[in-house]
């Protein structure tokens, strides 16, 4: 017998749907995909473009889990495609884009426009007293401790996979997710950020913010950075809680 | 510097919903403990009973007592139900849409909640049924009573439903509620979540186990007690009072 093992032929599942075109409508096609050692879905998906069909179109950049470009429904689970192993996947995978974020086409979605109005909405960014700003005077120091915190909740790629993930979110989509009450709490640790506590809860006190998660926690089981969303989402409930009570 | 001035609402209907479901789930243990004292025997029972007539500080049976108790229970039992049904799917379109997330998703927390939605919804039926039962007939709470009613007056599918209902509602509820407010969540969160878990399912198979060897042990008495029915269990000593008979 012969010590080779037959790679496996992967059945690659795409839904395929481009909204521009007036003819189109979402359809399921299957492409069949010789499986390399080590590959990962982000090959299998090049392979297919190579030699079977060069229209198929899903975004990627960095191809190392950093951009967060690659997100997509794997056998229904968000995830990025450039850190799947078809290893650990069937033999039979099903791919779709991610839900919620606007169709570019097939597996490509714009999610940029959403997070940037997410951005926008929950005003992700350094508060300070624009008259005061000063840009001779060194910045405050910062404990390591805080900022390696800090840094802890910045690695948020906005791949959307806990938008796709959250059902909350499918079924009520003004609520701010997973990826907006991160933000929150990581501009909440930043000393530099000189919004109070009201502020915040302007923000966020509301059903569409924090008191709208009901805690399924799908943000928690699927994010690709691994962000302790499931415990900042709890610190965040109980200090808009407080606000409100000392208020 | 001037306060802004912040909608505290959202804050003090989420604490409510949690504390209502807090407060109702601890209930519902101890409940089930009292009620599941018919297993250790007929007195036993009936002196858990009396006891929360008020027998055993007053020297007489007071049911009014019971009703009284049962009465903040509907109480909370409601307006828990107000603020939880926020959380309903308010149309077709967001059920479907949660019903095709579940499906594709394969999610066990995200299928948890909508047993527990689900559960929460036959209770509106079925709780009421029960609660307002015992309010009205605190008198007629204990061995024979309870077993009469549970068999001679039909109760008991609506018993088996209920208990269903309640065991995975509440323990499903007391785990979200530790989560979502990061309750004994220690160094490691996903560890704690793990085990929560599996304490969760340790006690759902508990009380699911007790409440149905309860049940059964009042049907059991109820069948040999069908021909007596409205007898009391050693009525004749105690003095009822407090209620018109
Ligand atoms: C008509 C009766 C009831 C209805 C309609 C109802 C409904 C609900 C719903 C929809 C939730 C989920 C809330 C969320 O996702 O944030 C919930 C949570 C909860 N329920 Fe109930 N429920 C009822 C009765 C009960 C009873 C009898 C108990 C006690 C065993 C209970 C204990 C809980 C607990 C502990 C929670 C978690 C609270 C939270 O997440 O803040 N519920 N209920």
């Amino acid at each position: 017998m012969s010590e080779e093992i037959k790679p496996r032929i992967l059945k690659i599942n795409v839904l395929r749907f481009d909204p521009n075109d007036k003819n189109d409508f979402p359809h399921i096609e299957t492409f069949e995909v010789e499986e390399a050692d080590g590959m990962t879905l982000y090959i299998a998906l090049n392979e297919i473009r190579e030699h079977n069909d060069n229209s198929l179109m899903f975004d990627f950049v960095c191809r190392a889990g950093i951009c967060g470009s690659c997100s997509m429904l794997v056998d229904g689970r968000p995830t990025l495609a450039c850190r799947t192993l078809t290893s650990k996947l069937g033999e039979s995978i099903t791919l779709a884009p991610l839900p919620l974020f606007k169709l570019i086409k097939d597996l490509s979605i714009y999610s940029g426009e959403w997070m940037r109005g997410l951005n926008e909405r929950l005003e992700t960014w350094i508060h300070d007293k624009e008259e005061e700003l000063n840009f001779d005077k060194l910045e405050e120091r910062m404990e390591p401790e805080l900022a390696d915190e800090i840094y802890e909740l910045d690695r948020c790629v906005e791949c959307g996979c806990c938008v796709a993930g959250c059902g909350t979110i499918q079924m009520k989509p003004d609520f701010v997710g997973a990826v907006g009450l991160n933000k929150i709490a990581r501009y909440h640790l930043d000393p530099r950020d000189k919004r109070d506590d009201e502020e915040y809860y302007e923000l966020i006190g509301n059903e569409d913010g924090v008191f709208g998660c009901m805690t399924l926690l799908g943000c928690e089981d699927v994010c690709p950075k691994d962000l302790p969303l499931q415990s900042k989402i709890a610190y965040l409930r109980r200090m808009m809680i407080k606000t409100a009570l000392k208020n | 510097m001037k306060k802004k001035k912040i909608d505290k609402t959202p804050a003090r209907l989420d604490f409510i919903q949690s504390a209502s479901g807090l407060i109702l789930g601890l209930f519902m243990w101890g409940h089930m403990f009292f009620v599941s004292t018919i297993l250790l025997g007929k007195d036993v029972m009936y002196n858990v009973t009396r006891f929360f007539e008020g027998y055993y500080f007053f020297g007489e049976s007071y049911p009014i007592i019971v009703t009284i108790v049962a009465g903040i229970v509907f109480f909370i039992f409601i307006v828990h139900a107000a603020v939880a049904i926020r959380k309903f799917p308010s149309s077709y379109k967001q059920y479907k849409i949660m019903r095709n997330h579940i499906k594709s998703f394969k999610h066990d927390d995200t299928r948890l909640w909508f047993w527990q939605v689900f559960t929460g919804f036959a209770m509106f039926f079925l709780g009421s049924v029960h609660l307002y039962i015992i309010m009205t007939n605190s008198a007629d709470i204990g061995p024979y009573a309870s077993a009469d009613r549970v068999v001679s007056e039909w109760m008991w599918p609506l018993y088996i439903l209920l208990l269903l209902a309640v065991e995975f509602h509440g323990s499903i509820g007391m785990y979200r509620l530790a989560l979502k407010w990061g309750w004994f969540e220690g160094k490691d969160a996903k560890k704690t979540r793990d085990r929560l878990r599996s304490y969760k399912y340790a006690i759902t198979v508990f009380f699911l186990t007790l409440g149905f060897l309860t049940l059964a042990a009042y049907i059991k008495i109820g069948i040999e007690h069908k021909d007596n029915v409205g007898e009391r269990y050693h009525e004749q000593s105690v003095t009822v009072k407090g209620v018109q008979q």
